[in-house]
């Protein structure tokens, strides 16, 4: 398998303040990896970084997708190269609709001339939806604005199924989310597993990984990697918390940047 | 040709009046306006100099020239009809209607759809009791000098429970640079009936045309139970000025909705409100603008609550590009009385240069205790995170930008009620926003 994605020597800094200390990570082609961490140790800065997040400065370091730096690249590009980071936290757009906003991100892919029809656009929209179990509504809906908590998740799914990007970023997409929609949006995430596609899942809690069985698990704390193991891993934490590699390691605070 | 304003009084009003053979009623209400004009004073809206503005013009009468059907229409003006032909549709070309068509179903349940000058002679008890009432003569110099200048102009009348599915279509066109072009709308819904107006105004006078001023003004009555819903879209040239009052008097359980668009390329002064006079009435405006070039613009909505359990419901949008000043002000007045009102109004100014100038002024005047009242303004730029999400699915940044501006304007955009206005509506945001 080849290494379809590469981050190495990662350095980020938010307003002047370090948060990646210097990152390494490489993913093969078809595999699940999990970043694992208390809150505070730099998860969601290296989902935003890679991104190209504007109000974080990447300082040093490199991330290949498919041999090619993303981080020389604008964020348009990044996606469209195959980057995708379901995000935290999605943006209100009033105006906008859903599925305004997904063809014109589809198109995108696709280059003029070429543009999906709007027939066959709206059914592999409405094909999707219907997974997600999302109320047909919601295509006409502005984007994100009035979406509840799990609603924003699963559209983010929903942008990644119909984008079908290589490298996919789940950024603690699993917060808000009640056992239904966990499965719900964990079945989506399994149904685009490929030899082709990887996923790097960011969170908290064992939970998740209960629902999509990752390869690689890892601990992220002061801004970088300091354990990795296999899905076992990921049990321990959950029966056990992070007080325990903190001592074998000598951690005191394991956050980063934090005022 | 124009005339100072300063020279305009009694005398000048009289004589156009005459000259039009107007009935008698009416040369002496214009006499009357006439002289009003020569004692009043401009308006003066918030932080707009528009004393500043050439306005001391008045044109001369240039009516249009009459069709028997919309296909004889000068071509520039044919361009504007919708291609689905309406049940009701009034034309007018720079001083005169030209054009009239009500449908006879429309005629058999007594709707009556003229010109304001025909129904000064046709309809003179109703107009005689409304004309000038939400908007009067007195207010100041402008409104005196509509009143005395009034020209073509459209009455609509809707009797009581009568309820007018398709839109009524309302076209205010010039294309000479000197005509008077003082259009004056005057809609009367009577109780429980229910109708859309669509009222486009633009002008192809040329942008070299100097001093050309649209001096306009929309009156709606609706009484106890009715409901109107009125549109407008305003692409006036650079060359042209526009003043455009609109006033609707609400009657009890009476509701209104003004969805307008004020697109013009040049000076705009425009005023927007309603009269919540009856219990239970409820108003809701909805603006958007895109100011370019130098243009400098003053858009107000007003809502007045006199009844008990009134509600209005104001949104004012605009996008400001390259050296574009506006100043929006929203005002929501409860009077002592009008207990259970619910007044509620958003200005928010989206700012492309930074050279435009926006400001947004929410004004609440509250005389009752037991009221809600609630407003929020803003002046900002694109939302740099918005950008981003956009983004970050693969849109490019000039893609991006653009549905966000775009989609800033939707919410009004959306609700115009006619799929060929709404589609020109599109096509001057285009070019407007580049």
């Amino acid at each position: 398998m080849s290494n379809l994605f590469e981050i190495k020597g990662l350095k980020s800094e938010i307003e002047g303040k370090e948060i990646l200390k210097g990152f390494d990570l490489t993913i093969k082609a078809g595999e699940v990896h999990a970043i694992m961490g208390p809150n505070g140790t730099g998860k969601s800065t290296l989902a935003s970084s890679i991104m190209g997040h504007p109000k974080y400065e990447v300082t040093e370091g490199q991330v290949f997708l498919n041999g090619e730096d993303v981080l020389e690249m604008g964020v348009d590009e990044r996606a469209l190269a195959g980057l995708f980071l379901a995000m935290q936290y999605p943006s209100e757009i009033t105006g906008v609709t859903n599925a305004d906003f997904l063809r014109s991100a589809i198109n995108a892919r696709r280059g003029e001339g070429n543009e999906i029809s709007l027939i066959k656009f709206v059914r592999q929209m409405e094909g999707k939806m219907k997974e997600l179990e999302m109320n047909p509504e919601f295509m006409h809906r502005y984007l994100n604005e009035g979406f509840s908590g799990g609603e924003k998740k699963r559209n983010e799914i929903l942008q990644m199924m119909l984008l079908e990007p290589k490298l996919v970023i789940l950024d603690e997409i699993d917060s808000g989310l009640d056992i239904d929609a966990l499965k719900i949006v964990a079945a989506g995430v399994n149904a685009m597993r490929s030899e082709e596609r990887s996923f790097l899942i960011i969170t908290h809690y064992q939970r998740l990984l209960n629902y999509i069985k990752p390869d690689h698990v890892h601990v992220m704390m002061q801004g970088r990697i300091v354990r990795s193991g296999g899905p076992e891993l990921a049990e321990r934490l959950e029966a056990e918390g992070y007080e325990w590699i903190k001592e074998e390691l000598g951690i005191v605070d394991e956050t980063v940047g934090q005022a | 040709m124009s005339t100072p304003t300063a020279s305009f009084g009694r005398e000048a009003a009289s004589g156009i009046a005459r000259s039009k053979n107007e009935p008698a009623w009416l040369v002496a209400w214009r006499e009357n306006a006439g002289e009003l004009a020569s004692k009043l004073e401009l308006p003066k809206p918030e932080k707009t100099p528009i004393q500043r503005w050439p306005l001391d013009v008045y044109g001369t009468d240039r009516p249009g020239a009459k069709v028997e059907s919309a296909s004889q229409l000068p071509e520039a003006l044919a361009k504007l009809l919708p291609a689905e032909a309406g049940g009701a549709l009034i034309v007018q070309h720079n001083s005169s209607v030209v054009f009239t068509h009500l449908s006879e179903d429309l005629k058999a349940k007594g709707v009556v759809l003229t010109s304001l000058e025909e129904a000064a002679r046709s309809h003179e008890a109703l107009l005689r009791q409304h004309l000038m009432t939400a908007y009067t003569p007195d207010e100041h110099k402008l409104a005196a000098l509509h009143a005395a200048l009034w020209n073509g102009g459209v009455f609509l009348y809707v009797p009581r429970g009568v309820e007018i599915e398709e839109p009524v279509q309302a076209l205010l066109f010039a294309d000479d640079a000197q005509a008077t072009f003082v259009p004056h709308v005057l809609v009367i819904a009577e109780a429980n009936s229910r109708v859309t107006v669509v009222e486009n105004a633009a002008t192809a006078i040329g942008e070299a045309a100097a001093g050309f001023v649209l001096n306009g003004a929309v009156e709606v009555f609706a009484k106890a139970g009715s409901q109107v819903r009125y549109a407008a879209v305003h692409s006036l040239e650079t060359s042209a000025i526009d003043i455009s009052y609109r006033r609707a008097i609400l009657d009890q359980d009476a509701r209104i909705e003004w969805i307008v668009g004020e697109l013009q390329d040049g000076n705009i002064l425009s005023d927007t409100r309603s009269i919540l006079k009856g219990n239970g009435s409820t108003s809701d405006a909805k603006i958007i603008t895109v100011g370019n070039g130098k243009q400098r613009m003053s858009l107000t909505t007003g809502a007045v609550h006199f009844g008990l359990s009134t509600e209005s419901d104001m949104i004012t949008r605009a996008v400001m590009k390259e050296e574009g000043t506006a100043v929006i002000n929203g005002v929501t007045k409860i009077e002592k009385g009008a207990t259970r009102a619910n007044g509620q109004q958003t200005e928010k100014v989206l700012m492309l240069s930074p050279k435009a100038r926006g400001d947004a002024n929410p004004i609440l005047l509250i005389d009752e205790d037991d009221v809600k009242a609630g407003h929020a303004a803003s002046v900002g730029q694109v939302n740099a995170e918005q950008v981003h999400y956009l983004m970050s699915r693969g849109i490019s940044k000039t893609q991006a930008e653009r549905l966000i501006i775009y989609g800033f304007l939707d919410p009004v955009v959306s609700e115009i009620p006619l799929e060929s206005v709404r589609e020109q509506l599109q096509r001057i945001l285009e070019r407007k926003l580049g």
